[in-house]
Protein backbone atom coordinates (compact mmCIF):
# COMPACT_ATOMS: atom_id res chain seq x y z
CA UNK A 1 0.00 0.00 0.00
CA UNK A 2 2.67 2.26 1.00
CA UNK A 3 5.19 1.37 -1.42
CA UNK A 4 2.21 2.04 -4.21
CA UNK A 5 2.13 5.15 -2.82
CA UNK A 6 5.39 6.02 -3.20
CA UNK A 7 5.73 4.72 -6.61
CA UNK A 8 2.61 6.84 -7.94
CA UNK A 9 4.76 10.35 -5.60
CA UNK A 10 7.77 9.18 -7.73
CA UNK A 11 6.00 8.44 -11.00
CA UNK A 12 4.73 12.55 -11.10
CA UNK A 13 8.28 13.37 -9.65
CA UNK A 14 9.55 12.12 -12.62
CA UNK A 15 7.35 12.96 -15.08
CA UNK A 16 7.42 16.83 -13.71
CA UNK A 17 11.46 16.51 -14.00
CA UNK A 18 11.20 15.15 -17.03
CA UNK A 19 8.90 17.90 -18.30
CA UNK A 20 11.21 20.36 -16.57
CA UNK A 21 14.04 19.30 -18.71
CA UNK A 22 12.19 19.14 -21.90
CA UNK A 23 10.98 22.59 -21.51
CA UNK A 24 14.84 23.95 -20.99
CA UNK A 25 15.78 21.52 -23.83
CA UNK A 26 13.15 23.02 -26.18
CA UNK A 27 13.99 26.73 -25.10
CA UNK A 28 17.61 26.02 -25.68
CA UNK A 29 16.98 24.98 -29.24
CA UNK A 30 14.57 27.82 -29.72
CA UNK A 31 17.29 30.50 -29.13
CA UNK A 32 19.79 28.41 -31.27
CA UNK A 33 17.50 28.43 -34.32
CA UNK A 34 17.00 32.42 -33.55
CA UNK A 35 21.05 32.43 -33.58
CA UNK A 36 21.53 30.80 -36.29
CA UNK A 37 19.04 32.79 -38.19
CA UNK A 38 21.30 35.40 -40.20
CA UNK A 39 22.54 32.78 -42.31
CA UNK A 40 19.47 32.34 -43.51
CA UNK A 41 18.38 35.72 -44.35
CA UNK A 42 21.40 35.91 -46.09
CA UNK A 43 21.13 33.14 -48.34
CA UNK A 44 17.34 33.80 -48.67
CA UNK A 45 16.16 31.73 -51.14
CA UNK A 46 15.91 28.40 -48.88
CA UNK A 47 13.57 30.49 -46.69
CA UNK A 48 11.63 31.28 -49.96
CA UNK A 49 11.60 27.27 -50.96
CA UNK A 50 10.54 26.93 -46.71
CA UNK A 51 7.74 29.85 -47.44
CA UNK A 52 6.48 27.85 -50.53
CA UNK A 53 5.82 24.36 -48.28
CA UNK A 54 4.44 25.98 -45.62
CA UNK A 55 2.46 28.99 -47.05
CA UNK A 56 1.90 28.15 -50.86
CA UNK A 57 1.01 24.42 -50.28
CA UNK A 58 -1.10 25.61 -47.60
CA UNK A 59 -3.56 28.14 -49.77
CA UNK A 60 -6.22 25.56 -50.88
CA UNK A 61 -7.33 24.82 -47.24
CA UNK A 62 -6.84 28.18 -46.08
CA UNK A 63 -9.29 29.59 -48.49
CA UNK A 64 -11.94 27.20 -48.66
CA UNK A 65 -12.34 27.00 -45.06
CA UNK A 66 -12.03 30.67 -45.02
CA UNK A 67 -14.84 31.15 -47.37
CA UNK A 68 -16.92 28.44 -45.62
CA UNK A 69 -16.20 29.96 -42.46
CA UNK A 70 -17.38 33.42 -43.60
CA UNK A 71 -20.67 32.15 -45.54
CA UNK A 72 -21.64 30.50 -41.97
CA UNK A 73 -20.69 33.57 -40.60
CA UNK A 74 -22.90 35.59 -42.84
CA UNK A 75 -26.59 32.78 -42.08
CA UNK A 76 -25.52 32.98 -38.63
CA UNK A 77 -25.19 36.17 -38.31
CA UNK A 78 -27.88 37.79 -40.57
CA UNK A 79 -30.52 35.21 -38.26
CA UNK A 80 -29.76 36.61 -35.32
CA UNK A 81 -29.07 40.35 -36.63
CA UNK A 82 -32.65 40.72 -38.12
CA UNK A 83 -34.43 39.82 -34.83
CA UNK A 84 -33.08 43.31 -33.67
CA UNK A 85 -33.93 44.98 -37.59
CA UNK A 86 -30.25 45.89 -38.07
CA UNK A 87 -28.81 42.96 -40.68
CA UNK A 88 -26.89 46.23 -42.57
CA UNK A 89 -24.38 45.66 -39.87
CA UNK A 90 -23.69 42.21 -40.92
CA UNK A 91 -20.71 43.94 -42.67
CA UNK A 92 -19.33 44.63 -39.28
CA UNK A 93 -20.23 41.63 -37.65
CA UNK A 94 -18.68 39.58 -40.11
CA UNK A 95 -15.57 41.59 -40.56
CA UNK A 96 -14.62 42.19 -36.79
CA UNK A 97 -15.07 38.67 -35.84
CA UNK A 98 -12.75 37.37 -38.91
CA UNK A 99 -9.91 39.59 -38.79
CA UNK A 100 -10.00 39.82 -34.82
CA UNK A 101 -10.79 36.31 -33.57
CA UNK A 102 -11.43 33.51 -36.43
CA UNK A 103 -9.28 34.63 -38.97
CA UNK A 104 -5.68 34.28 -36.72
CA UNK A 105 -6.84 31.26 -34.47
CA UNK A 106 -8.83 29.08 -37.20
CA UNK A 107 -5.84 29.94 -39.96
CA UNK A 108 -3.06 28.84 -37.40
CA UNK A 109 -5.53 25.82 -36.00
CA UNK A 110 -5.23 25.05 -39.89
CA UNK A 111 -1.64 25.38 -40.53
CA UNK A 112 -0.89 23.70 -37.42
CA UNK A 113 -2.62 20.57 -38.89
CA UNK A 114 -1.45 20.95 -42.81
CA UNK A 115 2.19 22.51 -42.81
CA UNK A 116 3.12 21.73 -38.66
CA UNK A 117 2.37 18.02 -38.63
CA UNK A 118 4.47 18.39 -42.32
CA UNK A 119 7.23 19.86 -40.94
CA UNK A 120 7.48 17.39 -37.89
CA UNK A 121 7.15 14.49 -40.40
CA UNK A 122 10.27 15.81 -43.03
CA UNK A 123 12.25 16.88 -39.76
CA UNK A 124 11.84 13.39 -38.07
CA UNK A 125 12.44 11.30 -41.24
CA UNK A 126 15.64 13.35 -42.00
CA UNK A 127 16.57 12.09 -38.86
CA UNK A 128 15.27 8.68 -39.15
CA UNK A 129 17.19 8.00 -42.10
CA UNK A 130 20.39 9.80 -40.86
CA UNK A 131 19.80 13.08 -43.04
CA UNK A 132 20.69 15.38 -40.11
CA UNK A 133 23.56 13.44 -38.99
CA UNK A 134 25.50 13.22 -42.54
CA UNK A 135 24.88 16.80 -42.30
CA UNK A 136 26.75 17.26 -39.26
CA UNK A 137 29.58 14.93 -40.48
CA UNK A 138 29.59 17.33 -43.38
CA UNK A 139 30.65 20.29 -41.15
CA UNK A 140 27.14 21.89 -42.09
CA UNK A 141 25.08 22.82 -39.28
CA UNK A 142 21.53 21.89 -39.39
CA UNK A 143 19.89 24.12 -37.60
CA UNK A 144 21.26 26.83 -39.50
CA UNK A 145 20.65 24.94 -42.87
CA UNK A 146 17.42 23.06 -42.01
CA UNK A 147 15.52 24.29 -39.01
CA UNK A 148 16.41 28.02 -38.85
CA UNK A 149 15.55 28.38 -43.15
CA UNK A 150 11.53 26.35 -42.21
CA UNK A 151 11.10 28.36 -39.16
CA UNK A 152 11.37 31.80 -40.85
CA UNK A 153 9.44 30.31 -44.06
CA UNK A 154 6.75 29.54 -41.88
CA UNK A 155 6.78 32.89 -39.43
CA UNK A 156 6.20 34.53 -42.64
CA UNK A 157 3.67 32.75 -43.85
CA UNK A 158 1.55 32.61 -40.89
CA UNK A 159 -0.07 36.28 -40.95
CA UNK A 160 -0.12 36.68 -44.87
CA UNK A 161 -2.36 32.90 -44.42
CA UNK A 162 -4.20 34.45 -41.75
CA UNK A 163 -4.97 37.85 -44.11
CA UNK A 164 -5.97 35.75 -46.67
CA UNK A 165 -8.77 33.75 -44.58
CA UNK A 166 -9.82 37.10 -43.34
CA UNK A 167 -10.28 38.26 -46.66
CA UNK A 168 -11.99 35.19 -47.96
CA UNK A 169 -14.43 35.03 -45.12
CA UNK A 170 -15.24 38.56 -45.83
CA UNK A 171 -16.03 37.45 -49.42
CA UNK A 172 -17.93 34.83 -48.28
CA UNK A 173 -20.28 36.45 -45.82
CA UNK A 174 -20.67 39.17 -48.75
CA UNK A 175 -22.02 36.24 -50.95
CA UNK A 176 -24.60 34.81 -48.29
CA UNK A 177 -25.82 38.18 -47.13
CA UNK A 178 -25.95 40.51 -50.04
CA UNK A 179 -26.06 38.10 -53.04
CA UNK A 180 -27.87 35.54 -51.77
CA UNK A 181 -30.11 37.14 -48.79
CA UNK A 182 -29.96 40.69 -50.19
CA UNK A 183 -28.99 42.82 -47.55
CA UNK A 184 -28.20 45.75 -48.57
CA UNK A 185 -24.24 46.50 -50.21
CA UNK A 186 -23.80 49.60 -49.52
CA UNK A 187 -24.05 49.54 -45.97
CA UNK A 188 -22.69 45.96 -45.47
CA UNK A 189 -19.91 47.71 -46.75
CA UNK A 190 -19.67 51.03 -45.97
CA UNK A 191 -20.47 50.46 -42.03
CA UNK A 192 -17.51 47.83 -41.99
CA UNK A 193 -15.24 50.02 -43.52
CA UNK A 194 -16.31 52.69 -40.45
CA UNK A 195 -16.22 50.38 -37.71
CA UNK A 196 -12.79 48.20 -38.22
CA UNK A 197 -10.48 49.92 -37.16
CA UNK A 198 -6.74 49.59 -38.66
CA UNK A 199 -4.75 49.73 -35.22
CA UNK A 200 -7.25 48.17 -32.61
CA UNK A 201 -8.78 45.69 -35.19
CA UNK A 202 -6.64 44.91 -37.74
CA UNK A 203 -2.86 45.33 -36.71
CA UNK A 204 -4.30 43.05 -33.47
CA UNK A 205 -4.98 40.22 -35.40
CA UNK A 206 -1.67 40.59 -37.05
CA UNK A 207 -0.27 40.57 -34.25
CA UNK A 208 -1.95 37.55 -32.97
CA UNK A 209 -1.16 35.41 -36.07
CA UNK A 210 2.39 36.34 -36.02
CA UNK A 211 2.46 34.74 -32.41
CA UNK A 212 0.28 31.96 -33.26
CA UNK A 213 3.19 31.38 -36.33
CA UNK A 214 5.97 31.38 -34.05
CA UNK A 215 4.22 28.56 -31.73
CA UNK A 216 2.99 26.46 -34.09
CA UNK A 217 6.69 26.57 -35.91
CA UNK A 218 8.59 26.00 -33.54
CA UNK A 219 6.39 23.05 -31.79
CA UNK A 220 6.75 21.75 -35.18
CA UNK A 221 10.37 21.83 -35.58
CA UNK A 222 11.39 20.77 -32.00
CA UNK A 223 8.83 17.41 -31.52
CA UNK A 224 10.36 16.75 -35.84
CA UNK A 225 14.03 17.58 -34.64
CA UNK A 226 13.32 15.23 -30.67
CA UNK A 227 11.79 12.27 -32.50
CA UNK A 228 12.83 9.00 -31.69
CA UNK A 229 14.43 7.93 -35.01
CA UNK A 230 11.76 5.87 -35.96
CA UNK A 231 8.79 5.17 -37.37
CA UNK A 232 6.54 5.28 -34.66
CA UNK A 233 8.56 8.24 -32.87
CA UNK A 234 7.81 10.20 -36.34
CA UNK A 235 4.10 9.21 -36.08
CA UNK A 236 3.99 9.96 -32.35
CA UNK A 237 5.92 13.38 -32.69
CA UNK A 238 3.78 14.19 -35.34
CA UNK A 239 0.62 13.71 -33.27
CA UNK A 240 2.32 15.89 -30.88
CA UNK A 241 2.75 18.97 -32.84
CA UNK A 242 -1.24 19.18 -33.47
CA UNK A 243 -2.36 18.61 -30.33
CA UNK A 244 0.25 20.36 -28.65
CA UNK A 245 0.04 23.18 -30.89
CA UNK A 246 -3.31 23.47 -30.89
CA UNK A 247 -3.73 23.49 -27.59
CA UNK A 248 -1.11 26.57 -27.85
CA UNK A 249 -2.86 28.66 -30.04
CA UNK A 250 -6.24 28.65 -27.86
CA UNK A 251 -4.36 29.32 -24.57
CA UNK A 252 -2.22 32.34 -26.21
CA UNK A 253 -5.73 33.42 -27.79
CA UNK A 254 -7.38 33.83 -24.48
CA UNK A 255 -3.89 35.63 -23.23
CA UNK A 256 -3.22 37.88 -26.08
CA UNK A 257 -7.34 38.48 -26.12
CA UNK A 258 -7.16 39.95 -22.57
CA UNK A 259 -4.25 42.13 -23.10
CA UNK A 260 -5.91 43.84 -26.48
CA UNK A 261 -9.50 44.03 -24.48
CA UNK A 262 -10.32 47.48 -24.41
CA UNK A 263 -13.67 47.36 -22.16
CA UNK A 264 -16.04 49.25 -23.88
CA UNK B 1 53.14 14.85 -40.35
CA UNK B 2 52.62 11.86 -38.94
CA UNK B 3 52.52 8.18 -40.70
CA UNK B 4 49.18 7.58 -38.74
CA UNK B 5 46.10 8.97 -40.34
CA UNK B 6 43.94 7.41 -36.95
CA UNK B 7 45.90 7.19 -33.60
CA UNK B 8 44.17 5.85 -30.57
CA UNK B 9 45.51 4.64 -27.24
CA UNK B 10 43.41 2.85 -24.22
CA UNK B 11 40.38 4.24 -25.57
CA UNK B 12 37.14 3.56 -23.34
CA UNK B 13 33.86 4.58 -23.56
CA UNK B 14 30.50 4.66 -21.50
CA UNK B 15 26.66 5.42 -22.16
CA UNK B 16 25.94 6.40 -19.01
CA UNK B 17 26.93 3.37 -16.73
CA UNK B 18 27.30 0.83 -19.28
CA UNK B 19 30.80 0.53 -21.02
CA UNK B 20 30.69 -0.18 -24.91
CA UNK B 21 34.22 0.23 -25.76
CA UNK B 22 36.95 -0.96 -22.67
CA UNK B 23 41.04 -0.07 -23.66
CA UNK B 24 41.01 0.23 -27.56
CA UNK B 25 44.36 0.56 -29.30
CA UNK B 26 44.27 1.07 -33.21
CA UNK B 27 46.05 2.68 -35.64
CA UNK B 28 45.69 3.59 -39.39
CA UNK B 29 48.34 4.52 -41.61
CA UNK B 30 47.89 7.31 -44.43
CA UNK B 31 46.38 5.42 -47.64
CA UNK B 32 45.48 2.12 -46.30
CA UNK B 33 41.95 0.35 -45.65
CA UNK B 34 41.41 -0.77 -42.58
CA UNK B 35 38.49 -3.10 -41.19
CA UNK B 36 36.66 -2.79 -37.72
CA UNK B 37 34.44 -5.94 -37.44
CA UNK B 38 32.55 -7.89 -34.79
CA UNK B 39 29.27 -9.41 -34.45
CA UNK B 40 26.06 -6.92 -34.44
CA UNK B 41 26.21 -5.10 -30.69
CA UNK B 42 30.39 -5.13 -29.96
CA UNK B 43 30.86 -1.45 -30.54
CA UNK B 44 32.26 -1.33 -33.56
CA UNK B 45 29.57 1.32 -34.86
CA UNK B 46 30.32 3.45 -31.51
CA UNK B 47 33.79 3.02 -32.08
CA UNK B 48 32.98 4.84 -35.65
CA UNK B 49 31.20 7.42 -33.96
CA UNK B 50 34.07 8.26 -31.83
CA UNK B 51 36.27 8.62 -34.96
CA UNK B 52 33.70 10.85 -36.62
CA UNK B 53 33.78 13.01 -33.48
CA UNK B 54 29.83 12.34 -33.10
CA UNK B 55 30.67 11.30 -29.50
CA UNK B 56 33.30 12.24 -26.93
CA UNK B 57 35.84 9.42 -25.83
CA UNK B 58 34.81 8.67 -21.66
CA UNK B 59 39.15 8.30 -21.46
CA UNK B 60 42.15 8.02 -23.53
CA UNK B 61 43.89 9.24 -26.62
CA UNK B 62 42.30 9.82 -30.18
CA UNK B 63 44.22 11.47 -32.73
CA UNK B 64 42.89 11.77 -36.29
CA UNK B 65 45.26 13.86 -38.74
CA UNK B 66 47.48 14.79 -35.80
CA UNK B 67 44.54 15.97 -33.85
CA UNK B 68 43.86 15.21 -30.40
CA UNK B 69 39.70 15.21 -30.66
CA UNK B 70 39.26 15.27 -27.08
CA UNK B 71 40.45 18.62 -27.07
CA UNK B 72 38.45 19.26 -30.15
CA UNK B 73 35.64 22.56 -29.60
CA UNK B 74 32.24 22.49 -32.43
CA UNK B 75 33.91 24.61 -34.32
CA UNK B 76 38.05 22.79 -34.61
CA UNK B 77 35.74 19.77 -34.96
CA UNK B 78 33.48 21.41 -38.07
CA UNK B 79 36.73 22.32 -39.30
CA UNK B 80 38.50 18.73 -39.07
CA UNK B 81 35.39 17.57 -40.66
CA UNK B 82 36.12 19.08 -44.14
CA UNK B 83 38.88 16.81 -44.31
CA UNK B 84 36.50 13.39 -43.48
CA UNK B 85 33.58 12.06 -45.33
CA UNK B 86 31.35 9.23 -43.88
CA UNK B 87 29.75 6.86 -46.06
CA UNK B 88 26.29 5.96 -43.79
CA UNK B 89 24.36 2.49 -43.76
CA UNK B 90 22.06 3.19 -46.49
CA UNK B 91 23.38 6.53 -48.10
CA UNK B 92 21.24 9.00 -45.87
CA UNK B 93 20.97 11.05 -49.18
CA UNK B 94 19.03 14.33 -48.72
CA UNK B 95 15.74 13.12 -50.20
CA UNK B 96 14.78 16.86 -51.19
CA UNK B 97 17.61 17.23 -53.55
CA UNK B 98 18.57 15.56 -56.63
CA UNK B 99 21.78 13.42 -57.37
CA UNK B 100 23.57 16.55 -58.61
CA UNK B 101 22.40 18.69 -55.84
CA UNK B 102 23.50 15.91 -53.09
CA UNK B 103 27.15 15.69 -54.32
CA UNK B 104 27.25 19.75 -55.12
CA UNK B 105 25.87 20.22 -51.55
CA UNK B 106 29.00 20.42 -49.57
CA UNK B 107 31.00 22.28 -52.80
CA UNK B 108 27.69 25.26 -52.39
CA UNK B 109 28.36 25.03 -48.34
CA UNK B 110 31.68 25.09 -48.18
CA UNK B 111 33.32 27.10 -50.79
CA UNK B 112 32.15 29.88 -52.97
CA UNK B 113 32.94 27.77 -56.18
CA UNK B 114 31.45 29.65 -59.88
CA UNK B 115 28.51 27.10 -61.01
CA UNK B 116 30.13 26.49 -63.74
CA UNK B 117 33.53 24.26 -61.74
CA UNK B 118 31.14 22.91 -59.06
CA UNK B 119 29.11 21.17 -62.27
CA UNK B 120 32.76 20.17 -63.46
CA UNK B 121 33.66 18.37 -60.15
CA UNK B 122 30.06 17.13 -59.32
CA UNK B 123 30.39 15.04 -62.92
CA UNK B 124 33.84 14.30 -62.02
CA UNK B 125 32.62 12.47 -58.97
CA UNK B 126 29.54 10.93 -60.17
CA UNK B 127 31.92 9.53 -63.12
CA UNK B 128 34.21 7.86 -60.35
CA UNK B 129 31.29 6.11 -59.38
CA UNK B 130 29.94 5.20 -62.62
CA UNK B 131 26.24 7.25 -62.28
CA UNK B 132 26.97 10.60 -64.53
CA UNK B 133 24.16 10.02 -66.58
CA UNK B 134 22.45 9.15 -62.89
CA UNK B 135 22.70 13.37 -62.20
CA UNK B 136 18.68 14.55 -62.52
CA UNK B 137 17.53 11.37 -60.64
CA UNK B 138 15.67 12.51 -57.09
CA UNK B 139 17.23 9.67 -54.12
CA UNK B 140 14.10 7.78 -54.30
CA UNK B 141 14.38 6.90 -57.99
CA UNK B 142 17.60 4.96 -57.23
CA UNK B 143 18.24 1.53 -56.15
CA UNK B 144 20.17 0.56 -52.81
CA UNK B 145 23.52 -0.16 -54.72
CA UNK B 146 22.94 3.40 -56.47
CA UNK B 147 21.97 5.18 -53.42
CA UNK B 148 25.25 4.12 -51.95
CA UNK B 149 27.30 5.12 -54.48
CA UNK B 150 26.01 8.38 -55.28
CA UNK B 151 26.14 8.94 -50.99
CA UNK B 152 30.20 7.64 -51.53
CA UNK B 153 31.19 10.59 -54.38
CA UNK B 154 29.03 12.78 -51.95
CA UNK B 155 31.44 12.48 -49.15
CA UNK B 156 34.42 12.32 -51.87
CA UNK B 157 33.28 15.73 -53.11
CA UNK B 158 36.11 17.96 -51.12
CA UNK B 159 38.85 15.19 -51.58
CA UNK B 160 38.94 14.33 -48.25
CA UNK B 161 41.82 12.58 -46.22
CA UNK B 162 39.70 10.23 -44.59
CA UNK B 163 36.70 8.62 -45.12
CA UNK B 164 34.68 6.22 -42.47
CA UNK B 165 32.49 3.71 -43.98
CA UNK B 166 29.27 2.28 -41.77
CA UNK B 167 28.34 -1.20 -42.89
CA UNK B 168 28.78 -0.20 -46.51
CA UNK B 169 27.83 -3.72 -47.75
CA UNK B 170 25.00 -4.06 -45.74
CA UNK B 171 21.36 -5.65 -47.74
CA UNK B 172 23.46 -5.37 -51.09
CA UNK B 173 23.01 -7.84 -54.19
CA UNK B 174 26.32 -9.64 -55.11
CA UNK B 175 26.94 -7.36 -58.14
CA UNK B 176 26.71 -4.16 -56.05
CA UNK B 177 28.61 -5.95 -53.17
CA UNK B 178 31.52 -5.96 -55.56
CA UNK B 179 31.13 -2.82 -57.11
CA UNK B 180 31.33 -0.95 -53.66
CA UNK B 181 34.06 -3.12 -52.43
CA UNK B 182 36.24 -2.39 -55.25
CA UNK B 183 35.12 1.47 -55.28
CA UNK B 184 36.39 1.34 -51.78
CA UNK B 185 39.90 0.24 -52.52
CA UNK B 186 40.22 2.29 -55.66
CA UNK B 187 39.17 5.68 -54.49
CA UNK B 188 41.65 5.21 -51.69
CA UNK B 189 43.80 4.21 -53.95
CA UNK B 190 43.73 6.69 -56.70
CA UNK B 191 42.37 9.61 -54.51
CA UNK B 192 45.63 8.97 -52.00
CA UNK B 193 42.52 8.92 -48.37
CA UNK B 194 42.26 6.84 -45.39
CA UNK B 195 39.66 4.53 -45.30
CA UNK B 196 38.04 3.04 -41.88
CA UNK B 197 35.36 0.37 -42.82
CA UNK B 198 33.05 -1.32 -40.29
CA UNK B 199 31.10 -4.16 -41.37
CA UNK B 200 29.85 -7.79 -40.35
CA UNK B 201 30.34 -8.85 -44.20
CA UNK B 202 33.55 -10.47 -43.76
CA UNK B 203 34.41 -12.11 -47.22
CA UNK B 204 33.89 -9.24 -49.17
CA UNK B 205 36.13 -6.71 -46.79
CA UNK B 206 38.88 -9.13 -46.35
CA UNK B 207 39.17 -8.43 -50.28
CA UNK B 208 39.97 -5.21 -50.20
CA UNK B 209 41.18 -4.29 -47.05
CA UNK B 210 44.81 -3.64 -45.65
CA UNK B 211 44.13 -4.72 -42.07
CA UNK B 212 41.46 -6.02 -40.14
CA UNK B 213 40.42 -5.34 -36.50
CA UNK B 214 38.18 -7.90 -34.78
CA UNK B 215 35.93 -6.22 -32.12
CA UNK B 216 34.35 -8.73 -29.20
CA UNK B 217 32.19 -6.72 -26.05
CA UNK B 218 34.15 -3.66 -26.69
CA UNK B 219 37.48 -4.90 -26.53
CA UNK B 220 39.81 -5.52 -30.36
CA UNK B 221 40.19 -9.48 -29.71
CA UNK B 222 42.56 -10.12 -32.78
CA UNK B 223 44.27 -7.95 -35.24
CA UNK B 224 46.15 -8.88 -38.18
CA UNK B 225 46.33 -8.62 -42.54
CA UNK B 226 43.61 -10.36 -44.59
CA UNK B 227 45.77 -13.37 -45.09
CA UNK B 228 46.58 -13.58 -41.03
CA UNK B 229 43.10 -13.44 -40.01
CA UNK B 230 41.62 -16.40 -42.30
CA UNK B 231 44.73 -18.38 -41.11
CA UNK B 232 43.99 -17.28 -36.98
CA UNK B 233 42.86 -20.39 -34.70
CA UNK B 234 41.47 -18.10 -32.39
CA UNK B 235 38.39 -19.27 -31.39
CA UNK B 236 36.16 -16.19 -32.45
CA UNK B 237 38.10 -15.24 -35.45
CA UNK B 238 37.48 -18.99 -36.69
CA UNK B 239 33.62 -18.67 -35.90
CA UNK B 240 33.19 -15.29 -37.42
CA UNK B 241 35.07 -15.90 -40.59
CA UNK B 242 33.51 -19.36 -41.33
CA UNK B 243 30.09 -18.59 -40.21
CA UNK B 244 29.40 -20.89 -37.91
CA UNK B 245 26.61 -21.45 -35.74
CA UNK B 246 28.19 -22.00 -32.22
CA UNK B 247 31.23 -21.17 -30.64
CA UNK B 248 32.82 -18.24 -28.74
CA UNK B 249 29.53 -16.48 -29.46
CA UNK B 250 26.95 -18.85 -28.25
CA UNK B 251 23.60 -19.94 -30.38
CA UNK B 252 21.49 -19.66 -27.20
CA UNK B 253 21.12 -17.07 -25.24
CA UNK B 254 21.64 -18.20 -21.89
CA UNK B 255 18.93 -19.75 -20.26
CA UNK B 256 17.92 -22.44 -17.74
CA UNK B 257 18.59 -25.47 -18.69
CA UNK B 258 16.29 -26.62 -21.21
CA UNK B 259 14.50 -29.46 -19.66
CA UNK B 260 14.12 -27.67 -16.57
CA UNK B 261 12.35 -24.92 -18.62
CA UNK B 262 10.29 -28.12 -19.52
CA UNK B 263 9.28 -28.85 -16.50
CA UNK B 264 10.97 -32.32 -17.48
CA UNK B 265 12.15 -34.37 -14.55
CA UNK B 266 15.06 -36.80 -14.60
Amino acid sequence: MINGLLNGVRGIGRRVVDGVWRMGIATRFFLQTLMHSGQSFRRFHLIIREIFSAGVLSLIIILVSGLFVGMVLGLQGYETLQTYGSEEALGVLVSLSLVRELGPVVAALLFASRAGSAITAEIGLMKATEQIAAMEMMAVDPIARVVAPRFWGAVISMPLLAALFSAMGILGGYLVGVVLIGVDEGSFWSQMQAAVDFKEDILNGVLKSVVFGVAVTAIALFEGYDAPPTAEGVSRATTRTVVTSSLAILGLDFILTAFMFRGV
Amino acid sequence: MSDNLIEIRDLSFAYNDRMVLKGINLVARRGQVIAIMGNSGCGKTTLLRLIGGALKATKGLLMVNDIDMGALDQDGLYRLRRRMGMLFQFGALFTDMSVFENVAFQLREHTDLPEEMIRDLVLMKLNAVGLRGAQDLMPSELSGGMARRVALARSIALDPALILYDEPFAGLDPISLGVTGNLIRRLTDTLGMTSVVVTHDVQESLKIVDYVYFVSEGVIVAQGTPTEIKASDLPYVHQFVHGEEDGPVPFHYPAPPYAADLELSA
